[in-house]
């Protein structure tokens, strides 16, 4: 047993570091793959909703044409929707419409379908990225707080909230919502962006009316922005609060089972160091994903939400074409939701993959 | 021997399961000076929860209690977590089994020493760094300012077994548990770390609880033996007279070893009933 | 009493039946030992027997009329309050369970079974025939189920028949999921070879050797998904693309409450409160079942 013995570093210390172009290569590969998976699932969507559109219904030109129209008209109309060609000449003119833009034209607003939904699309980014803060601002300290207290009453509330959150019908809290906090209460706007009296004062320029509202300096607009987004924001963020609590106590009680937190217990770390500097810091990363994943999700859950609130977004845009039987209309929210939906998945498992030390 | 450091006696662990409340540890007792105790055992004799015990870090359900629990004249049992705290890392100290699972991934090496310190002893910044380096040199690493920015997974086992024993001796506490610290480690690295751990002890005069499957190394590194078996202590010698040991428990570990010497075909079985254990 | 428990809880059973026993035995002790599993059952089995029992249970007619009672509050007479055409609530809650029933079950039905033959063969066959199906599959995961099964509706025409299909059309990718990674756990197991050295065809090694043991974990998934199946039968309901009246539907009969909820908030309030009950009661069941089944799953599914 000598002191002077000195164990020098182990060759494994320092990985070697790879040369610059393998790297280059690597990463030129992973983009590569990445684009591709996406536009496979892109082309599958596409393929999903041009079944929906041109196969189920049983007749697509009676469906225009009406039931009463001549032989000749019934011909005419089946010849000019393309309907003659064989089905992959159809998908393809399909795809190739969808990609310079031509969704088509809304039966009930008259106008073209992008443009619509283009018009549409901010008010439900609006609700949702409030709904995301509301969500996240929430979910997490609840998620971590119940899993640093596993069993007790505390955990089991918020494991019970969590459940609520896929149990309640969102139109139905947004119903309930509207008769307690707006009917009776007076503590939030109605249905609707704006009181009517306010409606058309900001000029459109983003059309969030938050961002609009303080570009033109009406400080009234906005207040009573604010006053009507909060109600079905926060029915949207309860959904993502249930969803993220639970996620992040699911991966809290991983990380507490973990032999280096018990070490730092060992070197005398007080428990809220414990639990946010040991436990939390190292899922910060999965939790990213977790919320992109209910971000996208709360574009699902504005349908249903936007209906109960007369709220002039995508989702309300999709129900009333639905009940109008606006086939193009309905196509195109399907196909804009699920291509948002999908990119945000998608790079939410990228952002995983480049962000985690230990997966570089 | 000196005062005793820690005192035990009728220490009990249990946990809840299908059959009711399970003890794992049935009424050990011992005491502790400033000396190297080793307790052996097969794996769930209950050597190594009878070391978490100590720092009251068997969370619930599991249930410790205890006629005597005290550590320098302090009571454990009687002490709030918050107390704990002040003990824990400062004075009493534990290293663990394996530096791949112990160490915090996402934490560089250097702070995560420089944590041990941090809620035990007031110092700048550049007081804990420099404290740091030269704790990284005292368990020989050759450049402590390098390793110290490095992160776990950039190390390997026996480095990150030497930064283990770096953060837990740092503060000086009085008593160091070793808690299987070298079974995850390359039979090659073994008796390097050991041989820091046994150094430093030495030096600074504190009490050691090593706990370890292995007789062999226990003997070398230890002046007293405990020989525990499901949850009982059934041997306690010095060292030097483990040769002599009556129990048949001890008396079958020793006859399994292995020894270079040896001509046996096959090396014996623990004969269980001999002693009606499990 | 002790004996009987013992020989059910014995470490090496004797035979068969005693170790068939035992573990029933462990798996309900641990099922009851968690409250929220024990509501949960609860919860569903009252759903079940109040849908059998609808006619006898319920206190008036689902669909009767009677306008001099419109829009009564709850009371004696009507337990959850009367809607726009004098009908009980409680009655048309009730019936309702047996429309909610008929949904999950059919669903189940027909997704789990198509999903989990999808899966296995994927697993069991690997190469392109999995490429091509977890393709498939992972195209359908990737979409928003309610906007799917909502575009489906669209082409297909409102009706419950049309919602049962979208909603079962939006659910089997996750069942392939889950059987495809079960199937390649013991596909290349020793007891499958043998099968196959037997002269066991592929299809009856899928339909009686791996099949079964996909079960479990499928009981489990279906058990949870059951919450989200039936809010989204309630939201087709409730934008009059599912049941049509006068059928009650509780989304159905969420969505005629919207128009009185300011003044008359129970005509949508009580059919709401149900969806949540039974749901709650299926996300009970299917938490403990998982922690029971399953423990490694976890909370991440």
């Amino acid at each position: 047993m000598s002191l002077d013995t000195r164990i020098g570093p182990e060759p494994t210390l320092s990985p070697p570091s790879g040369s610059g172009s393998r790297r280059l290569k690597r990463a030129v590969s992973a983009v590569f793959w990445f684009c591709l998976t996406l536009a496979l699932t892109f082309l599958g969507l596409l393929a999903i909703t041009f079944f929906i559109g041109r196969i189920i219904p049983i007749d697509p030109v009676l469906a225009v044409v009406g039931d009463r129209a001549s032989a000749q008209t019934y011909e005419a109309a089946r010849v000019a929707m393309g309907l003659d060609r064989p089905l992959p000449v159809q998908f393809l003119s399909y795809v190739g419409d969808i990609l310079t833009g031509n969704f088509g034209t809304s039966v009930s607003t008259g106008r073209p379908v992008l443009s619509d939904l283009g018009r549409v699309f901010p008010a439900t980014l609006e609700m949702a990225t409030l709904g995301i803060i509301i969500g996240v601002a929430l979910g997490v300290p609840m998620g971590v707080i119940a899993a640093s207290r596993q069993g007790s009453f505390v955990d089991q509330g918020i494991r019970v909230l969590g459940l609520l959150g896929y149990s309640v019908p969102a139109f139905w809290l947004g119903l309930v919502g509207l008769a307690l906090f707006y009917a009776h209460l007076r503590w939030v706007g109605g249905p609707g962006r704006l009181d009517i009296f306010y409606d058309g004062l900001v000029p459109y320029v983003t059309g969030i009316m938050l961002i609009d509202s303080l570009l033109a300096g009406d400080f009234d607009v906005f207040r009573n922005a604010i006053w009507h987004l909060v109600l079905p924001a926060s029915v949207l963020g309860f959904f993502s609060l249930a969803y993220i609590a639970r996620m992040t106590r699911s991966f809290m009680l991983d990380q507490l089972s973990q032999e280096f937190v018990t070490t730092a217990r060992v070197k005398g770390v007080p428990e809220r160091v414990v639990i946010w500097r040991h436990a939390f810091y190292p899922i910060r990363i999965q939790l990213i994903t977790v919320i992109a994943l209910s971000y996208a999700g709360l574009l699902e859950g504005s349908v249903m939400i936007e209906t109960v609130f007369s709220w002039p977004g995508i989702g309300n845009y999709l129900t009333s074409a639905l009940l109008n039987a606006d086939m193009n209309a309905v196509l195109g929210a399907t196909l804009v939701i699920g291509a948002v939906f999908i990119l945000i998945n998608k790079i939410s498992d990228v952002l995983y993959r480049v962000l985690d030390p230990r997966a570089r | 021997m000196s005062a005793p450091l820690l005192e035990l006696e009728n220490l009990r662990v249990s946990f809840p399961t299908a059959h009711g409340r399970v003890e794992v540890v049935k009424g050990i007792s011992f005491t502790l000076g400033r000396e190297r105790l080793g307790i052996v055992g097969e794996s769930g004799s209950g050597k190594s929860m009878t070391g978490r015990s100590i720092l009251k870090l068997i969370r619930s359900p599991g249930k410790v209690t205890a006629d005597r629990m005290t550590f320098d004249g302090v009571d454990l049992l009687g002490q709030s977590e918050r107390q704990m705290r002040a003990i824990r890392g400062a004075r009493i100290s534990m290293v663990m089994q394996d530096p791949k699972f112990s160490l915090n991934p996402v934490m560089t090496v250097g702070d995560q020493i420089a944590e041990a310190l941090r809620f035990h002893a007031r110092l700048s910044k550049g007081e804990r760094k420099a404290r740091v380096l030269s704790m990284l040199e005292a368990v020989r690493i050759d450049d402590p300012e390098r390793v110290s920015r490095l992160y776990p997974h950039e190390v390997s086992g026996g480095m990150g077994q030497r930064i283990m024993i770096a953060m837990m001796l740092i503060p000086e506490p009085d008593l160091l548990i070793a808690d299987e610290p070298t079974s995850a480690l390359d039979v090659s690295v073994q008796s390097q770390v050991l041989d820091i751990i046994d150094d430093l002890i030495r030096t600074k005069g504190m009490g050691l609880i090593f706990i370890s499957h292995d007789l062999n190394l226990v003997s070398r590194y230890c002046d007293r033996i405990l020989v525990m078996n499901s949850g009982r202590v059934v041997e306690e010698c010095a060292a030097s007279e483990l040769a002599d040991a009556s129990h048949p428990y001890t008396r079958g570990l020793l006859a399994a070893m292995p020894r270079l010497d040896e001509t046996r075909e096959e090396l014996p079985v623990l004969d269980r009933a001999s002693w009606g254990g499990t | 009493m002790a004996s009987a428990r013992n020989w059910l809880l014995a470490d090496s059973p004797s035979s068969r039946l005693q170790a068939n026993l035992g573990r029933t035995y462990r798996i309900s002790a641990a099922l009851l030992r968690n409250p929220l599993t024990v509501i949960g059952a609860i919860i569903i089995l009252v759903l079940v027997v109040t849908a059998l029992f609808a006619p006898w249970i319920a206190p008036y007619s689902a669909t009767g009329q009677n306008l001099s009672n419109r829009l009564l509050p709850p009371g004696a007479e009507h337990w959850m309050g009367t809607d726009e055409l004098g009908r009980d609530i409680f009655s048309r809650v009730i019936y309702g369970s047996q429309i909610t029933l008929t949904i999950v079950l059919l669903v189940a039905v027909i997704a789990a079974p198509l999903g989990l033959l999808i899966g296995a063969v994927s697993g069991y066959f690997g190469g392109w025939v999995d490429r091509l199906l977890m393709g498939v599959t992972d195209i359908f995961l990737s979409l928003p189920k309610l906007i799917l099964a909502l575009a489906f509706v669209a082409a297909l025409g409102p009706g419950i028949n049309n919602a049962i299909i979208a909603i079962a059309i939006t659910t089997w990718p996750a069942y392939a999921r889950i059987a495809r990674a079960e199937t390649l756990t013991f596909r290349n197991s020793e007891f499958i070879s043998a099968l196959q050295l037997q002269g066991a065809s592929a299809a009856r090694v899928i339909v009686r050797h791996i099949l079964p043991l996909c079960t479990s974990s499928m009981i489990i998934r279906v058990t949870l998904d059951m919450a989200g199946i039936i809010l989204t039968a309630a939201g087709l309901g409730f934008l009059g693309l599912g049941a049509q009246p006068p059928l009650p539907e509780w989304g159905a009969m969420i969505s005629r409450g919207r128009a009185f909820i300011l003044d008359q908030w129970w005509v949508a309030t009580m059919p709401g409160i149900a969806i949540i009950v039974v749901s709650l009661g299926f996300c009970f069941l299917g938490d403990g079942l998982r922690d029971v089944l399953d423990p490694k799953q976890g909370d991440k599914y």
